[in-house]
């Protein structure tokens, strides 16, 4: 369970340029909840993807994941079990190192490190690598000793969440990360992302532009803006609800019409 | 090439392989610039003829290893840990070296090694053959290299060396990968500086000598070498990559060795150097530029053909 307390971030204080990215908000994830989050530009959905990822510390407030509280925790120790994604598919991979070489790097989070860090990948490991890309039917497992910096941006972005969930971990955060990819490659990525956090019930944050796919995808749908909450919706009401509710559910709450340049009305990207 | 100059090119062109390997590791694995190399390559050479002056040539390796390994850690430390950039880093650490250089010198310029065995004359000792007797100091140091190359190939391969790779490969991935970015720097720096330290004890127990200002312009030379081995050999496997920076280094030796061959004056030296190294970034470049001319004129040419025979059609 996932629990944000309070948490304030302000960018830039005391200056022109000072910037409320979050605001005092409180949120509970429960264990197993796949949450959609829509919002307007600067909002502060990224703002809250990194302050859960530990990128930078909260300027107050706390995070707690699994009952344990991780708002000074550094970020790469927050990685070993809060998996990312981002918009940008060159951004979760290293292109110069193999597929192999880089499942590895993800799969160092399994391991203690002080144990193991002048092991090897073990046959089994080879052998588990191979099953896990095969799942993503795009014949990568084939393609194991290939630099990651020769495949497209989808193959690099499936790799990516294969990356993120090799190690099942508590949290999976996806920032837009089909936004950048073709329609059709956009939606094998989104399949491949449900089957695996439905097969591990992993509990996930999912932000996204596509309003259609906010009230389809996962069972809670977060709105944001100027930092803060507004509307959080699950269960019967979000069952009942179409893009027209939700966009005037937004304007009630934020006291103004939803605003942001990328945002898709209907359910189909490029449409 | 006579024979003992095409010698010692080859020793010089082995040792100084080792600087190389810590650059390829620092430049190109980790793509940190670290301009400690100088007085790091001093300090080895200066801590390796002391302590082979007081009798432990074996020892005095080792120990400029780990003076290396402490030069490489505070570079490490000052731009992990206290935001200092890589470059000044380097240069801070290099500065700071002189003076502890003059101290491990005794505060002279100048240290020779007079009756005392050197590592080499420990490996002469080994053998009795006329052979033996010319080639001990190229073999050891060739045998040396090859183990030192695997290592670093095994090392790269491990846990740790894949995430110090993946550290200089895409930084976004590596904070969402678990991999504290202070660490496998702090770790590649030290190895990289254990080599150059290595370098210099290995270099002052050659030449039975170490002159303080013999540090300079050393991180030119090894990035010639490194660059000069990654054209030649930089698109294959790790392990190839490895063998390739030492073969530049070697490669370069020989080149410097031509140059004085043919009455470059010793006083150019520097001269030479640079221009090496400037010829062998500029290559690839320059080899594109000519063929993206040619194409073009070939082109244009053929356009021009088109064009005459389509006037006589009409």
């Amino acid at each position: 369970m996932l629990r944000l307390i309070d948490a304030s971030k302000t960018f830039h204080p005391g200056t022109v340029h000072e910037k409320h990215a979050l605001e005092h908000v409180n949120l509970t994830i429960p264990d197993g909840d796949f949450v959609t989050i829509i919002g307007s530009n600067g909002a502060g959905k990224s703002t809250l993807f990194n302050a859960v990822a530990g990128s930078f510390l909260l300027d107050e407030g706390f995070i707690e994941l699994d009952g344990r509280d991780i708002t000074f925790e550094k970020e790469h120790d927050r990685s070993r079990y809060i998996g990312r994604l981002f918009q940008d598919p060159m951004m979760g991979t290293a292109p110069n190192m193999t597929i192999e070489e880089n499942l590895s790097v993800a799969f160092l989070r399994a391991s203690e490190p002080k144990k193991s860090i002048f092991s090897r990948v073990s046959k089994e490991e080879h052998k588990m690598f191979r099953e896990r890309l095969s799942l993503l039917k795009m014949d990568l497992e084939n393609r194991m000793d290939t630099p990651v910096g020769l495949l497209s941006g989808g193959q690099r972005q499936a790799l990516t969440l294969l990356m993120a969930t090799v190690v099942t971990p508590k949290l999976l955060l996806l920032d837009e990360h089909t936004a950048a990819l073709d329609p059709a490659t956009a939606e094998k990525v989104l399949a491949l992302t449900k089957e695996i956090i439905e097969e591990k019930k992993i509990s996930c944050l999912m932000v996204t532009h596509n309003m259609q796919q906010a009230l389809t995808l996962g069972n809670r749908t977060l709105m944001m803006a100027d930092g803060r909450i507004v509307l959080d919706v699950s269960g019967q009401e979000r069952a009942a609800m179409q893009v027209e509710d939700l966009l005037r559910r937004f304007a009630e709450n934020a006291g103004k019409a939803l605003d942001n340049d990328r945002i898709l009305l209907s359910g189909r990207e490029g449409n | 090439m006579p024979l003992a100059i095409f010698q010692t090119a080859l020793d010089n062109g082995l040792i100084y392989a080792l600087i190389a390997l810590s650059l390829f590791i620092s430049f190109t694995i980790l793509n940190i610039c670290d301009l400690s190399t100088d007085g790091c390559y001093m300090l080895g050479a200066a801590v390796g003829v002391a302590v082979t002056i007081a009798g432990h040539p074996v020892l005095a390796i080792f120990a400029a290893m780990a003076a290396g390994i402490i030069s490489g850690f505070t570079t490490a430390l000052l731009q992990t840990r206290f935001g200092v950039q890589s470059i000044l880093a380097g240069i801070i650490v290099n500065t700071a070296l002189y003076t502890i250089n003059l101290f491990v010198m005794g505060m002279k310029t100048n240290l020779n090694v007079v009756g005392k065995k050197t590592i080499y004359d420990l490996v002469a000792g080994l053998g009795g053959s006329p052979f033996w007797k010319a080639w001990h100091r190229s073999i050891f140091l060739f045998l040396l290299l090859i183990v030192i190359a695997l290592l670093i190939n095994w090392f790269l391969k491990t846990r740790l060396g894949l995430s110090i790779r993946a550290t200089g490969d895409s930084s976004a991935m590596v904070s969402a990968s678990s991999i504290n970015p202070a660490f496998t720097v702090t770790v590649g720096l030290c190895i990289g500086g254990a080599l150059t330290g290595m370098a210099g004890s290995l270099i002052g127990q050659y030449n039975k000598n170490c002159e303080i200002n013999m540090g300079t312009g050393m991180v030119t030379i090894a990035l010639a070498s490194l660059i000069i081995g990654q054209t030649l050999f930089g698109r294959g496997k790790m392990v190839t990559r490895i063998f390739g920076t030492i073969a530049g280094s070697v490669i370069y030796r020989f080149i410097i060795a031509l140059a004085l061959r043919i009455n470059v004056p010793t006083q150019a030296f520097k001269l030479v150097s640079a221009v090496i190294v400037a010829i062998a970034i500029a290559t690839p470049a320059a080899r594109k530029m000519i063929a993206e001319r040619k194409d073009k004129h070939d082109r244009l040419k053929k356009r021009k053909e088109m064009l005459l025979t389509e006037e006589r059609g009409m």
